[in-house]
């Protein structure tokens, strides 16, 4: 594990100390006490309520599960503190990809944890919705700390789509969240994750994921707001024979946001393949694009995209592309570019006709363009309004 | 419809276009050849009105407006269309976007994608992956929505194979509306170092450009010819 960047001024101790625990704030039980402002928060987080489409449903609120059920019987969805109560303490998948004693933020996941949630598609399952979970804060300075453990069985589909956010008022907060995902043989799993933060929030996601023989496991990683610090670097690991792992994620940065971000893909077994394309923006923000593949099989493929607009002279792109060959038969490429809007781009359009802020808008659109299946169309206006926000920011 | 008077042009400060005098009328198509590097890319830029090519002196008349100094969107906006021998990428943005946000009638570019049987690429990054005839015809598919009165073509048959040739031929043929005889509105420039366009589209006149110097005029085969036989040096000198 490389040393991620603290962020400034602050260091993980102070960090914890300045968030009170979620149990100190009353949430809601149930999340038909949420507002309308709340529930439209959730929309623009990827979180449909309503939505006929979604199979499942997860919420946390601070501490409180505000709602668990799932329509699929060959999906179970249970808080996580019922699971390891029902499952002898989840003994196959709880602390067992991740250490708790990685860094301060596991530790206090281990000891002070509120909840999170256990999803698990039982063999043969192949779920064509998808279902979606949500962490949400709803209080100011809140810390909330969950443990989430997915596990996809034998020859079973699963896609999760989970909105991380905060109350539409709130500006501070602290979420620890620590993810252990179990990709079985034949298996696969599609993990969307939505971020949608306030200024003063900080977010330490920790994230492992195992894939088995002939499993698959994408990731979408979509963040388009304004957020304090994020730090995050979940690791796949590729453990049989055919298993794929493909990371996209698609980051804005704004002007007093720290984000360091990425994926490492280790590559065990032969004839594994992954991926992994980042896009991000800055216009003000800094932004550290990770990416690291290990190959260390034979015949092997894996490939890194890392992709930077700088759409004002501040702010930071600091990508670090990775490769690390263990083996000779292995085919490792990546590609990194870092620059501002590339000006006979602009001029290409406004050969067709376009103003020169309508050529950027279609340029920085056609950047972020990403194509998630079932995400809300809240999102996908989110997505136009970010892509005016850069504008402006320019 | 373009009418160039003495236009010296400067690319990174060196003197690129040495005093161009041209007059193009309404429904007329001339052609333009020389060597490489002898400045009619640098024209035809100039025309469009990209930055980095910067008029020194003289002037472009367009329709009756002096066009020198406008914004390259508002020359296209009054009427000019240019096919980029070699454009730029634009991931994420679809072909299908692209041509819609070209489109002065709405649908009629992607209407005219599937009349030409680029429908399987409308979905697809504009030129990522484009084989070189793909990029000609999505160049003239975009301008075929933007309907221009005076397009200029930079070298549209580079990259494209002989079977491919005739749908060029044929989409610059509707975009000049060479299907008419009368009443012609459209108007062309078209640089060709091969000459093969000239095989499916006729043009009124040729030029020759050598060193930023328009050298010689006059009817676009004989020329065409000429050059062939003789070389561009010699060219010039037979006709002056």
């Amino acid at each position: 594990m490389p040393v991620l960047d603290k962020s400034p001024s602050t260091t993980d101790e102070e960090l914890l100390k300045r968030f009170k625990a979620a149990p100190e704030e009353k949430a809601p039980e149930d999340v038909s006490e949420l507002d309308n402002e709340e529930i439209k928060r959730l929309r623009q987080t990827g979180i449909d309520l309503d939505a006929a489409d979604r199979l499942g449903t997860f919420i946390q609120t601070n501490c409180n599960v505000s709602s668990c059920q799932c329509d699929i019987k060959g999906v179970e969805m249970l808080p996580v503190t019922e699971a390891l109560k029902k499952y002898d303490g989840l003994k196959d998948y709880w602390w067992k990809i991740l250490d708790p004693d990685k860094d301060v933020f596991t530790k206090e996941a281990d000891r002070n944890l509120d909840n999170g949630y256990f999803i698990r598609a039982r063999a043969g399952e192949k779920v064509v919705y998808p279902l979606q979970t949500c962490l949400y804060i709803r209080n100011n300075n809140v810390a909330q700390k969950v443990h989430n453990i997915v596990v996809a069985e034998e020859g079973s589909e699963l896609h999760i789509i989970t909105g991380c956010t905060t109350h539409p008022h709130l500006t501070s907060g602290l979420h620890i969240g620590v993810s252990e995902f179990y990709v079985k043989k034949g298996a696969k799993l599609v993990f969307t994750m939505v971020h949608n933060w306030a200024e003063d929030v900080y977010v330490r996601p920790r994230t492992a994921i195992v894939v088995e023989e002939g499993g698959t496991f994408l990731s979408n990683y979509v963040s388009l707001k304004g957020v304090k610090s994020v730090q995050s670097f979940p690791t796949c690991t590729l453990k049989g024979r055919n298993a794929i792992a493909r990371f996209n994620s698609v980051i804005v940065a704004p002007e007093g946001s720290d984000i360091d971000t990425g994926s490492r893909i280790i590559l065990e077994a032969p004839e594994t393949r992954a991926e992994i394309i980042s896009r991000t923006i800055s216009y003000g923000g800094r932004v550290v694009a990770r990416g690291h593949l290990i190959g260390k099989a034979k015949d092997i493929k894996a490939h890194l995209e890392c992709q930077g607009l700088m759409l004002t002279e501040k702010g930071i792109i600091h990508a670090i592309p990775e490769l690390e060959a263990h083996v000779a038969d292995v085919d490792m490429s990546h590609e990194a570019a870092v620059g501002r809007i590339a000006k006979e781009e602009i001029e290409y359009l406004m050969a067709r006709g376009l103003e020169e802020e309508e050529a950027t808008s279609t340029i920085v659109r056609g950047f972020l363009n990403v194509k998630i299946d079932g995400l809300p169309k809240e999102l996908d206006e989110e997505l136009q309004k970010a892509v005016e926000e850069c504008r402006h920011g320019m | 419809m373009l009418h160039i008077e003495d236009l010296w042009v400067d690319v990174q400060g060196k003197e690129v276009l040495k005093g161009i005098n041209m007059d193009i009328g309404i429904g007329e198509t001339h052609c333009l050849f020389g060597k490489n590097g002898s400045g009619k890319t640098t024209l035809l830029m100039t025309i469009m009105g990209f930055d980095g090519y910067e008029v020194k002196h003289g002037k472009i008349i367009f329709k009756g407006e002096d066009i020198t100094y406008m914004p390259l969107n508002e020359r296209a906006k009054l009427g000019l269309g240019l096919s980029f021998q070699r454009p730029p990428t634009l991931r994420g943005v679809k072909l299908r976007d692209m041509l819609n946000l070209c489109s002065q009638t709405p649908g009629a570019g992607v209407e005219l994608a599937i009349q030409y049987g680029f429908e399987m690429f409308l979905d697809r990054e504009v030129n990522h992956g484009f084989s070189g005839g793909e990029i000609k015809k999505s160049e003239l598919l975009q301008l075929m929505a933007q309907n221009p009165d005076l397009t200029l073509l930079d070298e549209p048959e580079s990259g494209v194979d002989i079977e491919n040739l005739n749908v060029i031929g044929d989409m610059i043929r509707k975009l000049l509306e060479k299907d008419k005889h009368r009443n012609r509105t459209k108007s062309g420039l078209i640089i060709t170092h091969t000459g093969f366009i000239l095989n499916y589209v006729t043009a009124d006149k040729g030029h020759v450009m050598l060193n930023g110097k328009l050298c010689c005029q006059g009817n676009p085969i004989d020329i065409f010819e000429g050059i062939q036989k003789h070389g561009y040096e010699e060219c010039v000198k037979c006709q002056f």
